[in-house]
């Protein structure tokens, strides 16, 4: 689990910067609002982890979560 | 009635980026087709937007986005908007919108499956998109919509954005057009209806012309009541004096080789501006290097201008450029606002066999003088012409006080 865990963080972790958030405000605690990742970002979040994992998010899944670490906490717990 | 006064150009085209690269390749008769091409080599989109807003904007929206920034910055709007948000507006033309996005996840599609296609096709696809990213970066929360009507777009932009300011709906507006088709879908339709050369070479008015090269690029145009612009001590470029827009009613591509319809744009644009055809100095063609085009618009100026057809020079960009479509209008629209003010009629480059029944006086070889006077404005005409047999005519005349404007003095605003 904790390697899996792991490798959601990096691949959110990518995502993030590629969408265009600063890499060095990407931590576990900042919130997605601070990061001025929207919706549209989350959505195609939600395809890349598809693609990855294949772990299907709903928008209702990711419209709970609010910050980068519950992101990768629920895509690991799903995987 | 308020008067509309053009108080900052800016563009991207396949000479460069800027306006006064644009008029003074033009005006020295560079040429920028490349391969039967004309792409806006020199344009990096990470020089006028973020990681996150170029990801959000197709390349012509992109595009739409770099030009407005120069316009803003000439029209001294840097620091934020001289009026009301909801006073000003933003209208950016096009002929289709985001296609290299349609293809891109077109191709997604049908490789990967439905669940591969991005979530931001369709914002960037739209054809407002270019709109909506201008009006976002400047927070126009006036009037603000896309134009589509080919390649007649961004003269329909400005003419029903000088509209919007003289009703009053708004005191600013925003306004031009952009284009970004040099992807492998609109080259192969494009030439399934022989509208591209195929030889490669955009030569209007030439007895050899056999079709438009694609272009691609925007202009965009700041317009203010002029009564507001003085009183905030803007310089005025010029005036938007008139605007003509008809239909041909005729043919899906075809212009009415009569060319009633692009005469009768021409007409009300005079009379709208209330100009008579001895006093145009400048003529600013569609002039796509088509057949069709290029001799129905002849037809149609001697119908519009009469006797004064034969005098006034009558020159085309797209000899320089290739066709930039939607953009060709707004693109077109600064050009001859630098030409006016440069008191030059630039050259149809390309131009080196005249169509012996186009014989009008099409500025062959080299930029020409044109006829000013210390008591009059000068004052030109813009055509645009679009598929869908769209007709759009802009009237636009040098400010009563001169003020300096890119390109007037070489290099101060070229970046």
């Amino acid at each position: 689990m904790a390697t899996e865990t792991q490798q959601v963080k990096q691949v959110v972790t990518t995502a993030l910067e590629r969408f265009g958030a600063e890499p060095d405000d990407i931590t576990p605690d900042a919130t997605f609002e601070a990061l001025a990742i929207d919706s549209l970002d989350l959505a195609e979040l939600s395809q890349i982890v598809e693609d990855e994992f294949g772990v299907r998010l709903t928008s209702a899944d990711v419209a709970g979560v609010k910050t980068v670490g519950e992101a990768i906490d629920l895509i690991a717990s799903r995987g | 009635m308020r008067t509309v006064a053009v108080t900052g150009v800016g563009c991207v085209s396949p000479l460069g980026v800027g306006a006064a690269v644009l008029i003074e390749g033009w005006s020295h008769g560079a040429c920028a087709v490349r391969d039967g091409e004309a792409a806006c080599r020199a344009f990096d989109a990470s020089d006028f937007m973020s990681v996150k807003e170029a990801r959000r904007a197709d390349r012509f929206a992109q595009l739409a986005l770099a030009a407005a920034a120069e316009a803003v910055e000439n029209a001294g709007l840097a620091d934020g908007l001289p009026c009301e948000p909801y006073r000003a507006g933003c209208l950016i033309g096009t002929g289709i919108g985001g296609i290299a996005t349609i293809e891109a996840n077109h191709s997604r599609l049908l490789s990967n499956g439905a669940r591969s296609v991005s979530p931001l096709a369709v914002p960037l696809m739209m054809s407002n998109a270019g709109t909506a990213a201008v009006s976002m970066r400047y927070g126009l929360c006036g009037p603000s919509f896309g134009v589509v009507s080919a390649c007649a777009a961004g003269a329909h932009a400005i003419g029903t954005a000088m509209h919007a300011i003289r009703s009053g709906a708004a005191e600013l507006m925003i306004a031009g057009g952009a284009e970004a088709t040099l992807t492998p879908l609109a080259r192969a339709a494009f030439a399934a209806m022989d509208a591209t050369s195929t030889c490669g070479v955009s030569r209007p008015f030439d007895v050899r012309r056999d079709g438009f090269v694609m272009g691609e690029g925007a202009g965009v145009l700041v317009l203010e009541d002029a009564d507001k612009a003085r009183a905030r001590g803007t310089p005025v470029l010029a005036v938007l004096r008139g605007y003509g827009a008809t239909s041909d009613a005729y043919h899906l591509t075809a212009p009415d080789a009569d060319g009633r319809g692009a005469a009768a744009a021409i007409r009300l644009a005079l009379a709208d501006a209330a100009v008579d055809p001895g006093e145009v100095d400048y003529v600013n063609a569609h002039g796509t290097s088509t057949p069709l085009n290029d001799r129905s618009e002849t037809v149609a100026l001697k119908h519009a201008l009469g006797q004064h057809a034969a005098r006034i020079p009558v020159s085309s960009l797209k000899g320089s450029t290739g066709h930039l479509l939607g953009a060709a209008g707004a693109v077109e629209a600064i050009a001859t606002v630098l030409a006016l003010r440069a008191g030059i009629a630039p050259p149809t480059v390309g131009l080196q066999q005249p169509d012996p029944e186009l014989d009008l006086d099409h500025v062959a070889s080299a930029a020409r003088q044109l006829r000013r006077s210390p008591s009059a404005p000068t004052i030109a005409i813009s055509n645009s012409f679009g598929f869908g047999g769209h007709n759009a005519v802009l009237v636009l005349e040098t400010p009563p006080e001169d003020a300096p404007a890119p390109g007037d003095d070489r290099g101060s605003v070229a970046r």
